[in-house]
């Protein structure tokens, strides 16, 4: 994209918005960057007994208790390393902090409606319940996460009504 | 602890909830209110009725009942708003204010100024519910009549010097009344011509703006009229002469005659005649000269008091600021302690300043840590305290003995939670002396003892805290309620569980009281009870028998309660045990184990036999010691169960902030909450009660999946 019709892009479309983009193995993501509150470093995590692996624990921002979650394994990938480049985006959706560990932060995309392609019938492990459809930008392909679905879907068990089935 | 230690806070609160009534007076669409907001205004009365009750501030309690009655009519739709109904509510709440500030400084509040406010909204009732008459009458009489009960002895040195005189006269016999408006605009004075109505026959009217002149038949005293035509005009403004006894003859033949002469004589009235002011004189003067005495008497019981008093000598600061700071402290400790790691490497002698400052910055952050943490603490006793004053004044009320009993008093509570705990509990403490405990008759007929009791208890119990109001009453009537549900619309049906039941009468607007007294009965009491428990985070239980009482038991979560804990190590992980529930740890030998049915282990305690929990099962710890006499075995007990914990290692007991894991996370099987350590990593803390259930579960799952496994093998 030229710097003309990117600022035209800005100016234009009122109804852009803009996404957070972040990397899980070779793929590219992407989330509501609204709902980002910061990001940081992997640090350490204390586990907690009898929950999904995908879950790694609770830790402390500043004095605050946040779950953190692995995307990595939730979304079933080969290669999950803990390395210097592994950075945790701390969400806020529905009064709830959420931390989330990827790969990696790139950058931040402005994307227009047109640029947002529904998503399509995806396979078990992706549930297109919480995904708000794929942000293509030239060659490069986004799929863009509705955190907030994600993180209050049932098969998380980040939220209470299935606290009770152990 | 004195009740009057409590004073500020009441009065702090009542300062806040006339606020909050101002405010949303303020914003309320006359034509639409919305019912919400009609609802929050008669709660903040009804709150502030309350207090004044606890406290024995008798005028203030009266004059928001009187406005409550109003404002229950207007939620429910039975008053219509107008602009100036709402300007008088106003009026009353700027009224309940010097109310307030006369009983801060120690004085009692303005008499005349209480009896003129009481009539206006006592004319409201009467005026907007005419077609209600008949119940407003009996329902606003037994609240008027007391009113006057504590006028007598502030005014007593005024009395029989002025107007007893004209108002014995005034009772009995009809007489002419002369009213002069002096510069009234054309509105307002509509409105107290409409006014003066009410108070007998208006005989003739004319004017204009400059001088109104009005005559009427009234049996009403002076003072009376006055008191309420000053709602709408200033006392200056207006002048009440008595032309004598309004004689049939006089009234009829000559109706122009004394409206016409009149204004006439009155005009110079001031200047020239003497004789003609002193009645005007006698009926305007008492009003200055009040408002200066009162001011003047105030002084002078407090004395120096009053200026200390009027100065607030706390701050109100919101809950989440001092959150805020906690954590901050919080973060400055962890910070702290990495610094001092690093200085430690330094050498002393060439570092000097640096390690003295360390030192310095350490004992710093403790103090500050300590202090912002004492910030929120307060014991249960500051709650029930408040409440043998209540208890007593409503037994005597209500014709009960009653004894109360406080257990728990000790309980820390966050204070935040202790504020808002103590209105919710006031209601229901209400509710179990005026519906709960029965009259003396019936609870002997009942084979009971005459004197019903009421326990109030705090304990802390799996990272909650709860709270209870138990009392040996009447219990709950399941059919009543489920009457009074249906009538109310509300879908029920017969079958329903006890505990949903229960539940009922936590509706808005719910009581199944045959009459409103001002102990309770509104229904508001309940469903500002759940509403606020629910606010804090936590929930109501109810438990009733028939014949046997009823325990409302109010469930709070420990959110930043501190909690005494025991650190202790399983595998390379650090929980938290909460002290109370340690009774002792021990080495286990291997001859005081024992097994039971296969997998269960038995540990002998001094003659005991405790089912033996490992943690590492329980919660999964991997590299944890497995042989048991190399572990450590705490006994705990928690919900009446005891056994003996395997952890690693013990490191020690501290004082620990207790966090929330449901704020961002959910509930976790076997623990009850998490803290944060010394170095900055959170450490879970163990639900005792919990641990134990999930164990078994675990357990049985395990049986399950070798019964599986056995069958596999014998069938290969």
């Amino acid at each position: 994209m030229s710097p003309q019709a990117n600022m035209d892009a800005h100016i234009a479309d009122a109804a852009s918005s803009e996404y957070l983009v972040f990397s899980l193995g070779d793929e590219e993501y992407a989330v509501d960057i609204l709902k980002v509150q910061e990001i940081r470093g992997y640090e350490n995590v204390t586990r907690i007994a009898n929950v999904p692996e995908f879950i790694k624990g609770v830790t402390n921002l500043r004095g605050v208790i946040v779950p953190i979650i692995d995307l990595r394994l939730k979304f079933h990938l080969d290669k999950v390393e803990y390395g210097g480049q592994t950075v945790v985006i701390v969400v806020n959706v529905d009064d709830r902090i959420v931390g989330i560990v990827v790969d990696g932060v790139s950058d931040v995309m402005s994307l227009s409606p047109d640029q947002i392609k529904p998503a399509p019938e995806f396979g078990v492990t992706l549930s297109s319940d919480y995904l708000s459809g794929i942000g293509s930008l030239e060659d490069r392909m986004l799929v863009l996460v509705d955190i907030e679905k994600l993180l209050t879907h049932e098969e998380m068990q980040l939220v209470e009504r299935t606290a009770e089935s152990v | 602890m004195d009740i009057s230690d409590f004073y500020e806070t009441f009065f702090e609160e009542a300062e806040e909830l006339l606020a909050d009534m101002e405010r949303l007076l303020l914003d309320l669409d006359v034509d639409d209110p919305d019912v919400e907001d009609l609802n929050a205004i008669f709660r903040a009365a009804h709150s502030i009725k309350g207090g004044a009750g606890t406290f024995g501030f008798t005028v203030l309690q009266e004059t928001t009942h009187l406005l409550e009655n109003l404002l229950d009519h207007t939620r429910r739709g039975e008053l219509s708003l107008r602009r100036d109904i709402v300007d008088t509510f106003l009026e009353t709440k700027d009224m309940l204010h010097d109310q307030l500030d006369a009983y801060r400084n120690g004085g009692e509040p303005d008499a005349e100024a209480f009896e003129r406010i009481s009539r206006v909204l006592q004319q409201i009732a009467l005026d907007e519910l005419g077609q209600q008459k008949a119940v407003t009458k009996a329902t606003a009489a037994p609240a008027a009549e007391p009113a006057p009960a504590p006028t007598p002895e502030v005014e007593a040195p005024r009395q029989p010097a002025d107007d007893q005189a004209t108002r014995d006269g005034a009772e009995n016999a009809k007489r002419r009344l002369s009213i002069a408006l002096v510069g009234v605009s054309d509105k307002d004075r509509a409105l107290l011509v409409e006014e003066l109505q009410h108070f007998g026959t208006i005989v003739s009217q004319s004017g204009d703006a400059q001088r109104y002149q009005v005559s009427l038949d009234s049996a009403e005293s002076q003072d009376d009229i006055e008191a309420v035509l000053c709602f709408i005009i200033e006392p200056e403004q207006l002048s009440i002469e008595v032309d004598g006894s309004a004689s049939p003859g006089a009234g009829t033949e000559t109706p122009e005659a004394p409206a016409e002469r009149e204004p006439a004589e009155q005009a110079p009235a001031p200047v020239s005649e003497p004789a003609a002011p002193a009645i005007p004189e006698q009926t305007t003067s008492p009003e200055p000269a009040k408002s200066q005495a009162a001011p003047a008497r105030a002084a002078g019981k407090s004395g120096g008091k009053s200026a200390k008093g009027s100065e607030s000598s706390t701050i109100r600061v919101p809950v989440d600021k001092v959150d805020q700071i906690i954590n901050l402290v919080g973060e400055l400790i962890i910070t702290q302690s990495m610094l001092e790691q690093t200085a430690s490497d330094l050498d002393i002698v060439s570092h000097g300043p640096l390690v003295n400052g360390m030192n310095l910055l350490q004992r710093n952050a403790r103090d500050l840590q300590e202090s912002v943490m004492s910030i929120r603490m307060m014991p249960m006793d500051y709650v029930f305290s408040r409440f043998p004053r209540l208890v007593r004044d409503l037994a005597a009320k209500l014709d009960k003995d009653v004894e109360l009993v406080t257990e728990g008093k000790s309980t820390e509570l966050d204070k935040s939670l202790i504020e808002r705990i103590i209105d919710p509990l006031t209601h229901l403490v209400r509710n179990s002396l005026d519906h709960g405990l029965e009259s003396r008759e019936k609870r002997v007929a009942a084979g009971k003892s005459q004197t019903g009791r009421l326990t109030l208890s705090a304990q802390h119990q799996g990272g909650n805290i709860l709270i209870e109001v138990i009392d040996d009453g009447a219990g709950l009537n399941r059919d009543k309620i489920l009457a009074k549900a249906k009538s109310s619309g509300i879908a029920v049906t017969d079958t329903m569980s006890d505990d949903d039941v229960w539940q009922l009468i936590f509706a808005p607007g719910f009581s199944t009281a045959e009459q409103v007294s001002d102990v309770s009965g509104r229904g508001v009491g309940m469903d500002v009870v759940k509403r606020n428990i629910q606010e804090m985070g936590g929930h109501v239980e109810i438990l009733s028998k028939p014949g046997e009482g009823t325990t409302t038991r109010i469930v709070l979560p420990l959110t930043l309660a501190i909690l005494d804990g025991m650190s202790i190590r399983c595998g390379r992980e650090t929980f938290l045990l909460p002290l109370n529930a340690v009774l002792e740890s021990l080495q286990p030998q291997a001859e005081d184990v024992y097994s039971m049915a296969g997998d269960d282990q038995l540990l002998k305690v001094r003659d005991e036999y405790l089912p033996i929990i490992a943690l590492h099962h329980a919660l999964d710890v991997a590299g944890a010691k497995t042989e048991l006499t190399e572990a450590i075995a705490v006994i705990v007990q928690g919900e009446g169960r005891r056994y003996a914990l395997l952890v690693d290692d013990l490191i020690g007991q501290q004082q620990v902030v207790v966090k929330n894991l449901e704020t961002n996370y959910r509930k976790v099987p076997g623990i009850s909450a998490a803290t944060i350590l010394g170095d900055g990593s959170v450490a879970l803390i163990l639900d005792i009660a919990d641990l134990h259930r999930l164990d078994r579960r675990k357990s049985q799952q395990r049986h399950e999946a070798k019964r599986q496994h056995l069958h596999e093998v014998a069938r290969v």
